[in-house]
């Protein structure tokens, strides 16, 4: 069976003064039908150069030595412009981070859901309809009176169900949610979440949820796969990895969640140390400058090291321990 | 919006009061016998006394300006003494002339502008950008009234395409447009040169932005994003820029009524000058400056009601 | 400062647009100084038998109606042009940088009395303006540097005001007031230096404008007094005689575009070059 959604050893380089800076090393991310996985990392680890290269909406500096996207068994990396631009919207779409700045200021909620729908047939009047109901089963009260107002004139948490409506509008096979409750306090937090089970559920989507919070990926997710400075470190079924990490970068990131801190401390824990320079990546482990466990053998390239069924770490130490 | 505009009507109306109060104290205060000023030569020894009385020129300064304004408002700016008529007649009969002269070049520039800077935005870093670039700045630096004798010289005089005198046939669009063409686009080069650049700029910001990147992640046609997504916020900086600049635009007026001979506030002020007629000097200056800020206020006000998130903000 | 001013002329010299700017504004520059050596002709001098000459090897660029040499009358104007544009850009320069400051500085009643007061200056349009005071006032080059002063100089105090009000609630400055600096400490330490960048593009950029409204004034005949040999009074000969000796309208043209082109490319240039934030946009 074909997956929704499968990425294949995707790198990313982007052309920089200081030579090409790579954003993502050969990233491997399956996502099956219906199924939602995660991707989580803090920033800076290439979740917005995944988005746009599973768009294809890289900028001009960038470029694609290696690796490939299917969706749904198409490729999507060579597809032409004109095939690109039909599957955007009606066979993956996007629910961005910022509701704020991703919905037009100067339009209405209901010309830019009937801009969206462009490609369809029926008039404004059918159209219109379409996204009422669309707005109306996100939870919007007056689905009609809303297609007139304009983003500033809604809340953040009816902005964000506005950009849920809209990715939802046209029922596609893959929904990529980039940090969709980043924005949002606790209490709309999970509505939201809630809102998109009830989504995926209803169209039947696979979706690609893109977060740093473990708490929402644990609630939402089958599998979830860990990123760190362009490169999958980790993946797995969701309770697995959080359960039983393998990958020192996994453990610390579960240690340092100020979720699971039961009291209030003064200082947030954090992992000691700072990004890789992706210009000059280290040779071997991504993560070995940052990492107690690193050894001689960690600048040699890590293996994929099987945890459980389905679940593995790319490290020389990896396990509860280190081995 | 209605705070706001109230506040923006009140500033405008403050702006042309003490406009106009300053020059008419400069006039009224320097040396000289102002009956002169304000009759003209030629005025015989009982009119100035039977006028001096009348317009209390024995009065303090802000007695008089206040007596001036009362007059104004009534609708008596004075007295036309070379062709002995009203003032408010003649800057009235004037003023449309040059309305239409303003608003023909900021047709051109409006259009041409936004087209240029859409299409260099659209094409950055090309050479039509560039060259479109060194354009725009050419023609905000050519002094338009160069611009309006060169044109008028190679499509009127060499090529005559184009008349060379007058406003055209009273009652006749086609020849006021055909008469208007040459001079309304010599006075909007150089603004299509300025609305071009902020077009560009504005919509290169736009395009950053990231609304424009949702319309594309749901594979909205690149026109569309480009001339209806981006364009449109693009437009908001430039419908103030041609606000402010109706006050370069009269300016420019002036040398146009001129070397098309066309009739206008600003040959009549031009006129007046050499006959030191200066109660339509006074009253051209009263019209041209509240022409150009009640411009100016609309030309905001436009961009408040067109900017959603300006509306429901004052 | 040394070493400043060499990256700025050599950060200039790399754009090809600066150097052509530059090489037209030394051009002007040149000429204007040594008008007198390099004028084959006396700019005043009639000489009634070459009316409307056309230009040939002993008048350039021809003759006018009373047979003044053309090209002597556009060097002498380049130089009058020039001398009512460093005047004018330095008085409304210097009122501007004052009222700025002070504006910046002041009370808050203070502030919005000069605001007021710049955007009632800012309603007069510049002509309209200069025809009024000119049917008031001796026609002469003080006129035009009084009018040019009084239309401009309220751009450089908002300018200013804007840049010391920013500059006045930055951290550093806070930081020297409370060590207790005194006040003309930081006005010229620390102030000064910084307005000065955006004031100096401003004034590049005024100059250009400044020739044209001299020229303006000229043309219309309320500059420089009658047979002064201004680029205005040229166009306006030119103008007169257009349909019989069109060379005197466009070689009078010629200067004042070459002018005010090369002086907008070297502000422009000079803006990109001092403020890095607006070469982005470019």
């Amino acid at each position: 069976m074909t997956a929704a959604l499968q990425i294949d050893d995707l790198t990313v380089h982007y052309a920089t003064r200081e030579g090409a800076l790579q954003a993502l090393r050969d990233v491997s991310i399956t996502v099956p039908e219906g199924k939602i996985v995660g991707v989580v990392g803090e920033s800076g680890c290439g979740k917005s150069t995944l988005i746009n290269a599973l768009l294809q909406l890289l900028p001009e500096n960038a470029t694609l030595p290696a690796g490939r996207i299917t969706l749904e068994g198409e490729d999507v990396t060579h597809a032409s412009t004109r095939r690109l631009r039909q599957m955007r919207g009606q066979e993956m779409s996007v629910i961005f981070q910022d509701p704020m700045t991703s919905l037009n200021p100067v339009l209405s909620i209901g010309r830019q859901m009937r801009d969206i729908q462009y490609r369809q047939p029926g008039n404004r009047t059918e159209k219109d309809r379409r996204s009422a109901n669309m707005l109306g089963r996100v939870g919007i009260p007056d689905p009609v009176g809303k297609l007139s107002a304009y983003p500033h004139e809604l809340s953040g948490g009816m902005r964000q169900r506005v950009a849920i409506a809209m990715a939802a509008l046209m029922r596609p096979r893959v929904l990529i949610a980039d940090e969709p409750t980043t924005a949002l306090d606790a209490t709309l937090e999970v509505q939201i979440i809630e809102l998109l089970k009830e989504i995926q559920r209803e169209i039947g989507c696979a979706i690609l949820f893109i977060s740093h919070h473990l708490g929402v990926i644990a609630e939402l997710c089958d599998r979830v796969v860990v990123m760190y400075a362009g490169v999958a470190v980790e993946e797995g079924p969701v309770e697995d990895v959080f359960l039983r990490p393998g990958h020192p970068y996994t453990i610390k990131l579960i240690e340092c969640d100020p979720g699971r801190l039961k009291v209030r401390v003064a200082d947030l824990p954090s992992i000691p140390g700072s990004l890789p320079d992706l210009t000059d990546p280290p040779a071997g482990c991504i993560f070995q400058d940052r990492c107690e466990r690193a050894t001689e053998i960690c600048a040699t390239p890590p293996p994929r090291a099987p945890q459980r069924p389905g679940h593995w770490a790319a490290c020389h130490h990896s396990g509860p321990e280190g081995s | 919006m209605l705070r706001y505009t109230f506040q923006r009507i009140v500033l405008a109306l403050a702006i042309v009061f003490f406009a106009i109060s300053a020059l008419y104290t400069v006039m009224i205060t320097l040396p000289g016998d102002p009956t002169t000023v304000l009759l003209g030569p030629r005025a015989t020894a009982e009119i100035r006394a039977d006028f001096r009385e009348r317009m209390g020129l024995d009065n303090p300064v802000y007695v008089q300006i206040a007596q001036f304004w009362g007059r104004i408002l009534t609708g008596d700016m004075g007295t036309d003494f070379n062709r002995n008529r009203p003032v408010a007649e003649a800057v009235l009969n004037a003023l449309p002339h040059t309305m239409a002269l303003v608003f023909g070049a900021i047709f051109w520039s409006a259009t041409l502008g936004i087209l240029l800077g859409a299409f260099s935005a659209d094409n950055r870093g090309s050479w039509l950008d560039r060259i479109s670039g060194v354009l725009s700045v050419a023609f905000i630096a050519a002094p338009s009234f160069v611009v309006a004798l060169y044109s008028l010289l190679v499509f009127s005089v060499w090529l005559r395409w184009f008349p060379t005198i007058g406003a055209g046939e009273p009652g006749d669009i086609m020849s006021r447009l055909y008469h208007l063409a040459l001079p309304s686009f010599a006075i909007g080069l150089a603004w299509v040169g300025y609305v071009a650049r902020i077009v560009r700029a504005s919509m290169l910001e736009a395009l950053g932005e990231n609304y424009i990147r949702t319309a594309r992640a749901f594979g909205l046609p690149r026109r569309t994003v480009i001339y209806n997504y981006a364009l449109r916020v693009a437009i908001l900086p430039a419908v103030q820029v041609l606000g402010v600049g109706i006050g370069g635009m009269l300016s420019s007026a002036v040398f146009a009524e001129i070397v098309f001979s066309r009739p206008g506030l600003g040959s009549l002020i031009y006129d007046s000058v050499s006959g030191r007629n200066y109660p339509v000097v006074m009253g051209s200056m009263l019209v041209a400056i509240g022409f150009f800020v009640t411009c100016a206020l609309i030309a905001d006000l436009i961009n408040a009601a067109l900017d959603p998130r300006h509306r429901s903000k004052a | 400062m040394n070493a400043f001013r060499h990256t700025l002329l050599g950060r200039l010299l790399a754009d090809p647009l600066a150097v052509f700017a530059l090489a037209i504004v030394t051009l002007l520059v040149v000429s204007a100084i040594f008008a007198d050596v390099i004028a084959p002709h006396d700019p005043t001098a009639m000489n009634l038998v070459d009316r409307f000459a056309t230009p040939s090897t002993t008048y350039w660029m021809g003759t006018d109606n009373l047979g003044r040499d053309t090209f002597s009358r556009l060097l002498q104007g380049g130089r009058i042009a020039l001398y009512v544009a460093l005047t004018a850009v330095t008085i409304s320069g210097l009122i501007g940088l004052i009222l700025g400051m002070l504006a910046g500085f002041g009370p808050r009643w203070l502030d919005n009395a000069l605001l007021f007061f710049f955007d009632t200056l800012r309603a007069y349009p510049t002509i309209i303006l200069a025809l009024a005071l000119a049917a008031l006032m001796p026609r002469g080059l003080g006129t035009v540097i009084i009018v040019v002063v009084i239309t401009s100089f309220a751009e450089y105090g908002r300018v200013v005001r804007t840049q010391t009000l920013s500059l006045k609630n930055s951290e550093f400055i806070l930081a020297e007031r409370a060590m207790g600096a005194s006040f003309a400490r930081i006005v010229f330490h620390h102030i000064l230096p910084n307005v000065l960048g955006p004031f100096f593009i401003l004034a590049a950029m005024n100059l250009p404008v400044v020739i044209t409204i001299e020229a303006g004034m000229s043309f219309l005949g309320i500059g420089v007094p009658p047979g002064t040999p201004s680029w205005g009074a040229t166009l306006k000969d030119g103008f007169d005689y257009i349909r019989t000796t069109p060379w005197i309208l466009l070689s009078g043209g010629l200067p004042l575009i070459l002018a005010t082109v090369g002086f907008t490319f070297l502000g422009e240039a000079l803006r990109d070059q001092l403020d890095p934030r607006l070469r982005k946009t470019r």
